[in-house]
C-alpha cells in the first residue's frame, strides 16, 4: 500500500508571493519522514502541496513535480479529489465534524465514496478505531459526537478518519501542537506503528519529537523575511541529530536560532 | 488492514489518480447552448412570456451538465457539477427579479421626477389628470420618521444598555425574549394596536403622530438588537480600566462605552430608520392621508410617500396615478438606499481596523 | 463595617454618595426602558384580545368557519377560514421558492463566487433587503403580473392534473401563486443574508477536513457547510417566514381578494390576514373595526409563534457550537 513520493523542483506560491522555491527530494515508503524548520520557512506548505491542499487557499498554486510511485499529481489529467482520497492528511487543531458522531466520522470518506453496506462500514470504524489506539476508550460510545473527546482523542478519531480510507501516504501537520504531553506520547507510539503500512510524513516544531518518532529528518530554512523557504538538507535523522552536513543545521538543531 | 471497501466508483479499483475531466471552458459552452436551445425552443413552441425562456433554459442547462459530467467525469463529479450549475442558477434567478424592480423603477420613475413634481402637492390636481407631486407627502414621511426615530431611539438605546450593562435575571431574559419577538411583529398588528389604543379608547383623531407611534413600536426592537451587538463589542477591559480610575458605572457607560460604540449605534439606528421609512400599512390605518400640505404632524390626516404610492396605485388607478406612483417609488427607494449607504459607509468607517 | 473613619474628607464622601444616586437614577432609567417594552406588548396582546372579545361576542356567524366578512352589516357575520388558507398558502409558496434559492445564493456568495464578484453581489443583496415593500407591490402589480400570464397557463395545461395548479377561472393571474413568487422575492435577502453569515462561519479547518479526505466541492459543502449551517438555515427561514405572512401592502396590491376559500392557486381570489385588514380598514365602522382586530390577533399569534421558535432554535444552536469551541 505504501507508496514513495519524489518531489522535483517543486515551487509554490500564494498570489505572486513564493512560499517555498525549488523543492527536490525522496520520501521513502513505511517510514517516517520528519519536516522541521523555524516559523515561515514553508514546511507546512510543502506538505500541504503533496496532497494538493495547497490549491484550496484563494489564489495559490504550484511549480514543480511529485511523482507518487512515478505518476505526476500535477499532470494536466489529475484530479485533486483522487489525489486527497490516496493521501490523508492530519492537522494542526484536532477537527472532527462538529455535527458528526464518532462513527460518522470515521466513516465520514467512505460516506463520500458511496460504501453503504453497514457490515463493511462497522469492520472498517472497528479496524481503524483500533489502528488508532481509539477502540478501547470510544467503542461504548460510537453514537456520541465526536466533538465530545478530549484533545488527544479528538486528535486519533481524525487519524482514524484519515486511515479509515486507506490512504498510501498520510501527512500530518503539527499533529501534537495542540496537545498535552500525555496525548502527544500517545500519538507518538501511534506513529511508530503506523508506520510499517504507511508512508508517514510530518511537520513538527519539536525537535526531541522529530528525533523520537522518524527516520529521516528534512530541515527547511529561510534565507531571510520575505524569502521563500528552501530545503536545507534531508538526511537520516540520526545523522542529523548528531552530525549534520549543513552548518544552518547544526545550529538549528543546537538552539542557535529559530 | 486489507479490507478493500467497495468504492462505487467508475474508475478501476487499482485507484488511478487521474480521471477524465471536461475542459475548462464546457460549463460556458453548456450554458451557451443551453440558453439558445431554450430560447429556439421558446420561440417554436410560441411561448409568449419570456420567463418560460428563461426557466426552459435553466432547466436545460442543469440537464446537460449533469449528463454530459455524468458520461465523461463519473457520478461524482457530475453531482459536484450539477451542485456547481445549480448555485448558479440560483444566482441568476435572484438576480433577474431584483435587477428587473431596480430597472423598471428607475425608468418609469425618471420621467415623472422633476423640480415641480417634488415641490408641490396634490391639492386641487385632477386625479384623473397629470401633474401634482409629492411635496406633502416627504414633508409627512420626514416628520413621521423623525418623531418616530425620536421616540424609539432614546428607549431602544436604554434598553440595549440595560441589557448588556445592566441586566441579569428574569427580566433581562424576558426583555432579551420579547424584544426578538417584537422583531417579528407584523406591521399592520403594530398599526392596529395605536389604532385601538390611541385612537379609540383615548379618543385622538388621525395625525401624523399616531402614525409615528405605530412606526416607533416598530422600530424599537430593531435598535435594541443592533445597539446590543455593538455594545456587546465594546472590549471590557475599558469599561475596567474607567472602573479602576474610580469613574462611577453611569459615567463610565456615557463617557466611555456608549462613545466607543457609537458608529455601530449610529448605522443600526440608520438602518431602522430606513426600515420604517417605507412602512405603509400601519400609516395608512392611522395617518390617514391627505392631498394638500399639512406641516403639522400632531393635527389632522397628513401623507406619506409610501400612502402616496398606495393612493395612486389603487384609487387613482389609471395611467397617471402609476406614473406619480412610479416617480413617488423612485423617491422612496432613492431615499433608502441612500439612507442604508451612508449607514454602512460609516459602520465601515468607524470600525476597528482588524478582521476581514 | 464599624463606623467610617472620621478622618475621611468629607468631600470623597459626597463623590460616592452622588455616583451611587446618579448610578441608581441611570439603571432605573435603562430598566425603566427594558420593562416599557414588556409593557408594549402585553399591551398590544391586550388591547387586541380586549377588542376581538368584543367583536366575537357580537359575531352571529362562526369565527372559525364562516367564510364572509360582513362585521358592520345589521347581523354581523365574519370568520378566517379564507384568511388562513390563503395566508399560509402564500407563505408556503414563498418558502419552497425562497428558501432553496436562497441557500443557493448564500452558497455562490461564500463559497462559489470569485471573490470579486461576491463581494458587491453580497452587498447589493444587503440593500434588496431594504426597498420598502410598496415598491414590491407596485412592480408586482405592473410589471410581474403582466408577466405571469405565461407561465400560468403553462403551468395549468401541464401541471392542471395536480388539482392546485388547475386553473378554472380565467383572469389576471392576480392570485396566490403570483402572490407567493412576489413574497419570494421579498423574503430572498433577509433569508439569504442570514444563511450567508453561518455559511462563512463555518471553521476552515471543518471544511479542509472534508477536502482532506477526497471530497469534492459539493461534498465538502454537504459534509461540513450544510450540517454546521442548519440551525441557521431554519431560522432564518422562520424569519423570512414571519415576514412573508405578516406581508400587508404587497399582497394588497397584488392580490384580488374575494370570499371565496379554493386550493386552486392559480384562481384569482381568496385573501390573507394582513390583506384583508388593509383593504377593509377604511370602510369598517366599530363592529367592523373590532372583528379587523380579532383577526390581527390570530395573525399576531401566528407570527409571535413563527419567531419564537425561530429563536428558540437559534438559541440551541449557541449551546451546540459552545460545547466544541
Amino acid at each position: 500500500m505504501a507508496k514513495r513520493i519524489d518531489v522535483s523542483g517543486l515551487s509554490a506560491f500564494y498570489g505572486t508571493t513564493k512560499a517555498i522555491e525549488d523543492i527536490s527530494m525522496s520520501i521513502e515508503p513505511r517510514s517516517v519522514t520528519a519536516f522541521i524548520g523555524p516559523s515561515g520557512c514553508g514546511k507546512s506548505t510543502f506538505l500541504r502541496t503533496l496532497n494538493r491542499m495547497h490549491e484550496v487557499i484563494p489564489n495559490a498554486r504550484v511549480e514543480g513535480k511529485v511523482l507518487l510511485d512515478d505518476e505526476n499529481l500535477y499532470a494536466a489529467n489529475v484530479d485533486p479529489v483522487a489525489v486527497r482520497r490516496s493521501i490523508g492528511m492530519v492537522f494542526q487543531r484536532p477537527n472532527p465534524f462538529p455535527t458528526m458522531s464518532i462513527y460518522d466520522n470515521v466513516i465520514a470518506g467512505l460516506r463520500l465514496a458511496g460504501v453503504k453496506k453497514k457490515s463493511v462500514l462497522d469492520d472498517v470504524v472497528e479496524r481503524s478505531l483500533k489502528g488508532a489506539n481509539l477502540w478501547n476508550e470510544v467503542h461504548t460510545r460510537l453514537n456520541k459526537p465526536g466533538a465530545g473527546l478530549s484533545g488527544g482523542q479528538q486528535q486519533r478519531l481524525c487519524i482514524a478518519r484519515a486511515i479509515a480510507v486507506e490512504p498510501e501516504v498520510l501527512l500530518m501537520d503539527e499533529p501534537c501542537s495542540a496537545l498535552d504531553p500525555i496525548s502527544t506520547l500517545a500519538i507518538e507510539d501511534l506513529i511508530g506503528e503506523l508506520k510499517s503500512q504507511f508512508t508517514i510524513v510530518i511537520v513538527t516544531h519539536n525537535m526531541q519529537q522529530a528525533a523520537r518518532v522518524s527516520d529521516r529528518t528534512a530541515f527547511f530554512n529561510l534565507a531571510g523575511v520575505g524569502q521563500p523557504g528552501k530545503l536545507i538538507e534531508l538526511d537520516d535523522t540520526q545523522r542529523i541529530f548528531s552530525n549534520p552536513s549543513v552548518q544552518a543545521t547544526e545550529d538549528y538543531i543546537s538552539g542557535r536560532f529559530g | 488492514m486489507t479490507v478493500t471497501a467497495v468504492v462505487e466508483d467508475s474508475r478501476p479499483v487499482g485507484r488511478s489518480l487521474t480521471a477524465n475531466r471536461l475542459p475548462k471552458w464546457a460549463p460556458a459552452a453548456v450554458a451557451v447552448g443551453s440558453i439558445a436551445l431554450g430560447c429556439g425552443i421558446g420561440a417554436a413552441a410560441g411561448l409568449a412570456s419570456h420567463l418560460q425562456w428563461g426557466l426552459l433554459s435553466a432547466a436545460l442547462f442543469l440537464l446537460i451538465s449533469y449528463g454530459l459530467s455524468a458520461r465523461v467525469e463519473g457520478r461524482r463529479q457530475a453531482k459536484d457539477r450539477f451542485a456547481t450549475s445549480v448555485v448558479w442558477v440560483a444566482f441568476i434567478l435572484a438576480v433577474v427579479p431584483l435587477v428587473a424592480l431596480t430597472v423598471y423603477t428607475v425608468q418609469q420613475g425618471m420621467d415623472v421626477v422633476n423640480g415641480n413634481f417634488l415641490s408641490h402637492s396634490m391639492k386641487g390636481v385632477l386625479q384623473s389628470g397629470p401633474g401634482g407631486g409629492i411635496y406633502h407627502a416627504l414633508i409627512g414621511t420626514l416628520e413621521q420618521v423623525g418623531l418616530a426615530t425620536a421616540i424609539a431611539a432614546p428607549i431602544g438605546l436604554l434598553t440595549a444598555v440595560y441589557l448588556v450593562e445592566y441586566g441579569r435575571g428574569k427580566l433581562a431574559k424576558a426583555v432579551t425574549f420579547f424584544v426578538d419577538v417584537m422583531t417579528g411583529i407584523p406591521s399592520i398588528v403594530a398599526g392596529l394596536f395605536i389604532l385601538s389604543v390611541w385612537n379609540l379608547a383615548l379618543g385622538f383623531g388621525y395625525s401624523g403622530f399616531s402614525g409615528s407611534l405605530a412606526l416607533a413600536i416598530l422600530m424599537m426592537p430593531v435598535v435594541v438588537r443592533s445597539t446590543e451587538e455593538m455594545l456587546k463589542l465594546v472590549p471590557n477591559e475599558l469599561r475596567e480600566a474607567s472602573y479602576a480610575l474610580g469613574v462611577p458605572k453611569w459615567k463610565t457607560i456615557l463617557r466611555i462605552v456608549l462613545p466607543t460604540a457609537i458608529g455601530g449605534i449610529t448605522t443600526g439606528v440608520m438602518l431602522a430608520v430606513a426600515r420604517i421609512t417605507g412602512e405603509t400599512a400601519p400609516v395608512m390605518m392611522l395617518v390617514f392621508g391627505a392631498d394638500y400640505i399639512n406641516n403639522n404632524p400632531f393635527d389632522g390626516p397628513q401623507q406619506s410617500l409610501p400612502m402616496y404610492i398606495w393612493t395612486q396605485y389603487s384609487q387613482v388607478n389609471n395611467d397617471f396615478g402609476y406614473a406619480r406612483a412610479w416617480g413617488a417609488a423612485l423617491v422612496l427607494i432613492a431615499f433608502v438606499m441612500g439612507l442604508n449607504l451612508v449607514a454602512r459607509g460609516i459602520a465601515r468607517w468607524r470600525s476597528p481596523k482588524s478582521g476581514h | 463595617m464599624t463606623s467610617s473613619s472620621p478622618a475621611a474628607p468629607q468631600g470623597r464622601e459626597r463623590r460616592t454618595r452622588d455616583s451611587r444616586v446618579g448610578d441608581k437614577i441611570f439603571m432605573n432609567l435603562a430598566r425603566g426602558s427594558g420593562i416599557l417594552l414588556l409593557v408594549i406588548m402585553a399591551a398590544i396582546a391586550g388591547f387586541l384580545a380586549w377588542r376581538s372579545g368584543l367583536a366575537l361576542s357580537n359575531n352571529q356567524g362562526n369565527f372559525l368557519t364562516t367564510f364572509e366578512w360582513a362585521p358592520d352589516a345589521p347581523k354581523p357575520v365574519f370568520g378566517i377560514p379564507v384568511l388562513v388558507v390563503g395566508t399560509i398558502v402564500s407563505a408556503v409558496i414563498a418558502m419552497a421558492i425562497a428558501v432553496p434559492v436562497a441557500i443557493g445564493i448564500a452558497l455562490f456568495i461564500s463559497h462559489y463566487a470569485p471573490r470579486r464578484i461576491a463581494q458587491p453581489f453580497a452587498y447589493l443583496v444587503d440593500l434588496l433587503a431594504a426597498v420598502p415593500s410598496i415598491v414590491y407591490g407596485l412592480w408586482g402589480a405592473l410589471f410581474l403580473v403582466p408577466h405571469m400570464d405565461g407561465l400560468t397557463s403553462w403551468l395549468n395545461e401541464y401541471l392542471g392534473w395536480t388539482y392546485i395548479f388547475d386553473q378554472t377561472k380565467s383572469g389576471t393571474p392576480r392570485n396566490l401563486f403570483t402572490v407567493g413568487i412576489l413574497l419570494a422575492i421579498m423574503v430572498l435577502p433577509i433569508i439569504t443574508a442570514v444563511t450567508r453569515e453561518v455559511f462563512r462561519q463555518v471553521p476552515r479547518m471543518h471544511e479542509e477536513a472534508a477536502l482532506a479526505l477526497g471530497a469534492t466541492r459539493w461534498e465538502m459543502i454537504r459534509t461540513a457547510v450544510l450540517p454546521f449551517g442548519r440551525p441557521g438555515i431554519i431560522s432564518a427561514s422562520m424569519l423570512g417566514l414571519g415576514r412573508a405572512l405578516g406581508e400587508t401592502i404587497a399582497v394588497a396590491v397584488v392580490l384580488s381578494s374575494s370570499n371565496v376559500l379554493s386550493l386552486h392557486i392559480l384562481d384569482a381570489g381568496g385573501g390573507t390576514f394582513a390583506q384583508n385588514i388593509a383593504l377593509k380598514f377604511a370602510e369598517a365602522g366599530d363592529s367592523g373595526r373590532n372583528a379587523l382586530m380579532a383577526s390581527g390577533l390570530v395573525l399576531f399569534v401566528i407570527t409571535l409563534l413563527v419567531n419564537g421558535a425561530a429563536r428558540l432554535i437559534i438559541a440551541r444552536r449557541k449551546e451546540y457550537s459552545g460545547a466544541n469551541a
